[in-house]
């Protein structure tokens, strides 16, 4: 079955691992450059997974899904970025829980 | 003449009015006199109407005009005056009269000298309707309208508590026996189609079987009210507690008037009560244990007034006694010559209290005979009347009462028997009274003497008590020819001397002390007895504890409104998870990652657990 040479459980693995550090990452910085890094481990994680699965049935959606998760990826740090910027700009400050101008 | 019969009643309530009207602003001299002087005058003018319907006695109605028109319901304010109205209105608004002076001396220190002729005069009023009303429900009118004086005038001295409970002691008690009469009055008009009293008994003679159920359960109705009223088995106990009004108060309402209204009541509608036999059994039943009960209870008592009021309840029992066997002119005379003993007691007793700084314990009395002399006279001549000595008034009418008691078929001697022994023990309480009050040493000395107002009311009704028992009641119409036999021989001896073996009883055992009952009393059974005895036979403990206690809990319980305490409930939980809610939108980006993580954690757990 596919051209996987490694074990399909391990990569599955390996992107738990990923997506589950990029979870981690948004939840404990406060920083939005690391806080959007962390976004972008766990997209990655996701389209290993992908990758993954693609190869081991061996058919191409999942390298088609990855091209339109990196598409994504690029559009979303795009706008990241620009909002990084605004924040650093209003702010003065890239922390997100001082950006914050609710209540509660 | 006759025509002047509307003026009677409406002098003392068109006095009421003006003295509400001023509302206390008139000096006490003019409150004096428009209050005894309306009354004065109505008395006047009773006295000239009897004088005047004594020529032609003819029981005469004065329709004055339509109080209401509904379908066939048509109640007239309508006046209706024969023999029994005109004995009911000279005792009203004679006795009433004499106690409204002896009150403008007794309450001259009291700062509501207004409002307490105000009550008086309106009572007098409400009284004089209740008499002379020719349909039962002129006379509800009048019955409730008494019922509020008495209310008002037992809590007239409304700043301490304990009087204001005993006014509306007083007015729910009455009240039970009140909503038993409504309905008798809805039973008879749905029955019988009219509420006017003469029609009353042609209707009933026409369309009722004697001894049938309807007849019993109207006149049932009917007694429940007459019981309420008159303080009788098992709605005596508010007539004890109503002592908290003034004397007089107690003289004119819980002693010669209203009290006897239920008597009167029972007179006036005979002809329906003849008509249930069960019910007048039970009419004399109630009387008997009615004045036993009090009489043995008055044995025990230690206040002036409850002792006299204890012994009105026992002389209402008589004439109960005297109405449930069929002996209606002998009630309506014992209703008068106690009226007038009554009265006197309830003055001599008040003139005690005024004298002795509102002293009530007769054990701190002792004395008084040569310090208080006309009191004195007055209270021994009013006692001799009550216990029925031989030629007062009190002899003659309950003579009367027990000779025809006797002769009552199957239940006649029992019930005589009762009555009896209940004259023993009235001529015991009451020389008990007279020799602890009267005689040994003083307790207290008196700090006044009674004036005129109050001396000479006394000396008036003294004459009264004593040849109250010649007085000629012109009820031969009123009542049927036929009321029960007097007994003769051995029996009649027994009942005319039997007071005389309670009178030496009381002597010997209060005055000479030569009977030491000391150690009988005292022994365990006996004091216990008596404790039973002085707290009226724990009716007013079982009264308590059957509906007064678990109505308070209730109270108690329904004042947090627990009904509304769910609701309150829901309130609150939606208040605490709105602001639950409210608070998880806090701005901070993380913490709404990490809601999403554990909400998406726990959705794949309930999904896994699903498949």
């Amino acid at each position: 079955m596919g051209g996987l040479v490694v074990p399909l459980e391990h990569v599955l693995l390996l992107a738990g691992l990923l997506f589950i550090c990029g979870l981690t990452g948004l939840m404990i910085r406060r920083n939005v450059i690391f806080i959007l890094m962390s976004l972008e481990v766990m997209l990655n994680a996701a389209a290993l997974a992908f990758v993954a699965a693609g190869a081991y049935w061996g058919e191409p959606d999942g390298q088609i899904i990855f091209l339109l998760i990196l598409a994504v990826a690029a559009a979303e740090v795009s706008v990241g970025l620009g909002l990084v910027l605004q924040i650093q700009r209003r702010f003065k400050t890239l922390d997100l829980d001082q950006a914050s101008r609710m209540g509660g | 003449m006759l025509q002047n019969t509307v003026l009677i009643p409406l002098l003392p309530l068109l006095s009421a009015v003006i003295l509400i009207a001023t509302a206390g602003r008139l000096p006490k001299r003019l409150v004096a006199t428009l209050g005894a002087g309306s009354v004065g005058l109505s008395a006047i003018l009773v006295a000239q109407l009897s004088i005047a319907w004594l020529d032609n006695p003819v029981p005469y109605s004065l329709h004055l005009w339509t109080w209401m028109s509904v379908g066939d319901f048509q109640p007239g304010i309508a006046f209706y005056v024969d023999g029994l109205t005109v004995v009911m209105m000279s005792v009203i608004t004679g006795v009433g009269f004499l106690i409204h002076l002896y009150s403008t001396e007794f309450m001259q220190d009291d700062d509501d000298y207004s409002r307490y002729f105000t009550y008086m005069n309106l009572f007098v009023g409400a009284m004089l309707i209740l008499v002379l009303a020719d349909n039962l429900l002129l006379l509800y009118l009048g019955w409730e309208g008494v019922g509020v004086c008495s209310y008002l005038l037992v809590g007239f001295w409304y700043k301490d508590p304990a009087n204001g409970a005993a006014a509306r002691k007083a007015f729910i008690v009455t009240r039970i026996g009140d909503t038993a009469m409504a309905l008798g009055l809805f039973l008879l008009f749905t029955e019988l189609r009219t509420l006017e009293i003469q029609q009353l008994a042609a209707a009933a003679n026409l369309q009722w079987e004697p001894g049938g159920n309807l007849p019993i359960l109207a006149c049932a109705l009917l007694l429940g009210g007459a019981v309420g009223k008159s303080a009788q088995l098992p709605l005596h106990t508010w007539l004890p507690d109503a002592m908290a009004g003034p004397t007089p108060v107690s003289a004119l309402i819980h002693a010669a008037t209203m009290v006897t209204a239920g008597v009167y009541l029972i007179a006036r509608t005979h002809a329906l009560f003849l008509m249930a036999p069960p019910v007048m059994l039970a009419v004399a039943i109630i009387g008997v244990a009615t004045l036993l009960l009090a009489a043995f209870t008055a044995l025990n008592q230690t206040d002036i007034k409850r002792i006299l009021a204890y012994s009105t309840i026992s002389q209402i029992g008589y004439m109960f006694l005297a109405l449930g066997v069929g002996a209606f002119s002998a009630g309506i005379f014992h209703l008068m010559t106690h009226a007038f003993f009554k009265a006197l007691l309830f003055l001599a007793a008040g003139a005690v209290i005024h004298c002795l700084h509102h002293e009530h314990n007769i054990f701190r009395m002792g004395g008084l005979r040569t310090r208080l002399p006309v009191v004195f006279w007055s209270f021994l001549i009013g006692s001799a009347a009550l216990a029925a000595l031989p030629f007062t008034s009190g002899w003659y009418s309950k003579d009367e009462i027990l000779l025809a008691t006797w002769t009552m078929p199957w239940a006649g001697p029992w019930l005589w028997a009762g009555g009896i022994l209940g004259a023993i023990l009235t001529a015991l309480y009451s020389f008990r009274l007279v020799f602890i009050v009267f005689w040994g040493e003083a307790k207290t000395e008196p700090d006044r003497q009674p004036e005129w107002r109050m001396a000479g009311p006394l000396a008036l009704l003294c004459l009264l008590s004593v040849v109250g028992g010649f007085i000629a009641q012109p009820l031969d119409q009123v009542f049927p020819a036929h009321q029960p036999e007097h007994a003769t021989g051995a029996v009649a001896w027994i009942t005319m001397g039997i007071a005389i073996l309670g009178v030496i009883v009381a002597y010997l055992i209060y005055l000479s002390k030569q009977w030491s009952v000391e150690a009988g009393l005292n022994s365990p059974g006996m004091s216990r007895l008596r404790e039973f005895w002085y707290s009226g036979w724990g009716m007013d403990r079982f009264y308590d504890s059957l509906f007064v206690s678990p109505y308070k809990t209730l109270a108690r319980i329904m004042r947090n409104e627990p009904i509304d305490q769910l609701y309150n409930g829901i309130v609150q939980l939606s208040l605490w998870l709105h602001g639950w809610l409210s608070d998880q939108q806090s701005g901070q980006l993380r913490r709404y990652a990490a809601s999403m993580v554990v909400g998406l954690i726990l959705l794949v757990a309930v999904l896994a657990g699903a498949r």
